[in-house]
């Protein structure tokens, strides 16, 4: 047996014991940083807004993790059917807002033949 | 009867029967979910990170499944990787041109950006590890899937069970946010259109923008070069002495 599989040994925990509510919260955890990132390094507008959609989805992983009945063990500390009807607004305000962005963008691409968000600076801020 | 051994590694065996399927399910949609977010900030080229965006959507969509919000989940595949991702699809094709399809962010933002996001994350982390009751393995009934409870509450009737901090006949339903939310997508909706619509003009602006921009020195020097050779000769044609 060589050390490096014997190193794996305590993660086949991971995959014989029950999920837990942590294990969500860090997925989610994952994608709210990889989005705030995303929307601080790219200079595609797009970029910017596919940044956004990551952080939403971030949220929308624990809000959903702790609606679910299974992974909050009991009714009462589950969020119950509040948390999915947060989820399912926040997935169609998302849409809206790329909607509006992605108008926005196509307006400063016309005006400006770039979507470079650093060339965003007619109003001097 | 011997159970299958998919796994024999210093003497500890992982049996296929000592496998819960859910949390492989679980690590398989959330490996792909968080590595293809970090790809969509690794990537440069912006028709690549769609593509990542698309996988790591609906990766989630199937977190949502396993996590017992089956509506959610396939309103998640239909409305954000079916729609809001075609709309970022086309926002990519209709501005990607040349040089901007790969628009290279600084080094030094880069490793900003890196640090916040490292430091972000572990906030949250240990945030989300501190409470011992969220780490327990999940134990609670595996309700049986259906999209009745959370339809019928959109229009502000409660068909679930009454919540047990609610007082007794009191059951919220969700039918002023419903409304409130339908109205504000039609009207951003509307003004999506309004904004992104085709204006008259004679000449694009990118043009005008292109022609007030001042040409190279080269370029500049080499008019310079034809006007003094038109002053020499005189040629009428170029507006010089006769």
């Amino acid at each position: 047996m060589t050390p490096a599989l014997a190193a794996l040994v305590p993660l086949f925990g991971l995959v014989t014991e029950p999920v837990s509510l942590a294990h969500y919260l860090v997925v989610g955890a994952i994608l709210f940083a990889a989005g705030v990132a995303c929307m601080a390094i790219k200079r595609n507008a797009l970029g910017v807004l596919m940044g956004i959609e990551l952080v939403l989805n971030g949220a929308n992983v624990n809000f959903v993790a702790f609606a679910s009945p299974f992974l909050a063990g009991d009714r009462a500390r589950s969020l119950g059917l509040d948390g999915q009807a947060i989820a399912i607004f926040v997935i169609l305000l998302a849409a809206a807002e790329a909607a509006v962005a992605l108008a926005i963008t196509l307006n400063f691409y016309n005006n400006h033949a770039t979507v470079d968000v650093d060339r965003a600076d007619d109003l001097k801020g | 009867m011997t159970p299958t051994l998919i796994a024999d590694v210093s003497g500890v065996a992982l049996p296929v029967a000592a496998i819960n399927w859910h949390a492989l399910f679980f690590l398989l949609f959330a490996g792909i979910a968080c590595g293809f977010a970090v790809a969509v900030v690794a990537a440069d080229n912006v028709v690549r990170m769609a593509l990542y965006l698309v996988l790591s959507l609906a990766a989630t969509a199937g977190l949502f499944l396993l996590a017992g919000a089956e509506f959610l989940g396939a309103m998640q595949l239909m409305i954000y990787v079916g729609g809001t991702l075609v709309l970022l699809v086309f926002g990519v094709m209709l501005t990607a041109q040349g040089p901007l399809v790969t628009l290279a962010s600084a080094g030094g933002d880069r490793a900003l950006a890196g640090v916040v996001g490292a430091a972000l994350l572990g906030m949250l982390v240990l945030a989300g590890l501190s409470v011992p009751a969220w780490r327990q393995p999940a134990s609670g009934a595996v309700v049986e899937p259906a999209a009745a409870p959370l339809g019928m509450a959109l229009v502000g009737v409660r068909v679930d069970d009454p919540t047990a901090n609610a007082p007794a006949g009191v059951r919220p339903g969700y039918l002023l946010p419903f409304e409130i939310v339908s109205v504000h997508l039609l009207v951003v909706l509307v003004g999506a259109a309004y904004l992104a619509r085709a204006k008259r003009r004679k000449t694009p602006r990118a043009i005008e923008v292109a022609a007030s921009v001042e040409p190279p020195a080269a370029v500049a020097e080499h008019a310079a070069i034809g006007r003094d050779a038109a002053l020499r000769t005189g040629s009428v044609l170029s507006g010089g002495p006769a």
